[in-house]
């Protein structure tokens, strides 16, 4: 395996069923972080209805896969960056999204909140940031 | 190709994992054992169970390194180490105990 570590953000901007754009993304935020690369996500725009509570996809035949994001702090995935104004905009709050965690080893376990409310300068940032930005 | 389970053929892929992890049944399991050669021992089944819990939460099967973690946090340190897992699971306990465990293989399966 390699050591180099790279920042990967993978920003996540389409409604979750629809097209396999959130699904696809998700499946390479899993195998990113199986590699321990350090691996962030950015929801913005209709990608926020990714992380909602509540999801039943029983009538569209597809399976519904938001419980997976609950998963992605077993793989260290710790920063999930959401936009507020995106949630603004579609009339959501953070009591909307699911309750995402990550367990600090350091801290005897502690649990933490992944979720972190980012504005629009933020997230000039946090792309500036990354060594690698994917966009799904 | 399919998995005689108690009389019934139960459909797989062609490489021997259910198709529908609602068939599976402990008895699918150990016939699942055999086709990878396993002599299942209660450690065995823990392990599987626990894959089973995994999915049904999260509905994926778990990365290796994540359940060495998961398996130490939830069944105590002396057994979440790799070492121990691939003694039960000498093929890749990721690969092995998932197709056991009727699940399909995990992503990122290396």
């Amino acid at each position: 395996m390699s050591s180099v570590i790279k920042q990967f953000l993978y920003v996540n901007r389409k409604a979750p069923y629809g097209t396999v754009y959130a699904l696809e993304s998700l499946e390479v935020v899993l195998i990113g972080a199986a590699f321990e690369q350090d691996v962030r996500l950015l929801f913005m725009d209709d990608g926020v209805f990714q992380i909602t509570k509540g999801q039943d996809t029983a009538d569209i035949g597809m399976k519904n896969f938001s419980p997976t994001y609950g998963a992605l702090g077993d793989y260290d995935v710790k920063y999930m960056y959401v936009c507020k104004q995106s949630l603004e905009e579609r009339g959501l709050t953070v009591d909307d999204l699911l309750d995402l965690k990550w367990e600090d080893e350091d801290e005897d376990w502690a649990e933490k909140d992944s979720i972190i409310l980012v504005d629009r300068e933020e997230m000039k940032s946090l792309m500036t940031d990354a060594d690698v930005v994917l966009s799904f | 190709m399919g998995l005689m389970v108690e009389g019934k053929e139960l459909d797989t892929d062609e490489e021997g994992y259910l198709l529908d992890l609602n068939d599976w049944t402990r008895a699918a399991g150990a016939e699942l054992a055999k086709t990878e050669s396993l002599e299942m021992t209660d450690s065995h089944w823990e392990v599987i169970d626990f894959l089973r819990e995994y999915y049904d939460e999260y509905q994926i099967a778990p990365a290796v390194r994540v359940l060495t973690k998961a398996i130490g946090k939830k069944l105590g340190k002396d057994k979440g180490n790799s070492k121990y897992l691939y003694e039960l699971f000498p093929y890749g306990p990721a690969k092995q105990a998932c197709k056991v465990a009727g699940l399909p293989k995990p992503t990122g399966c290396i």
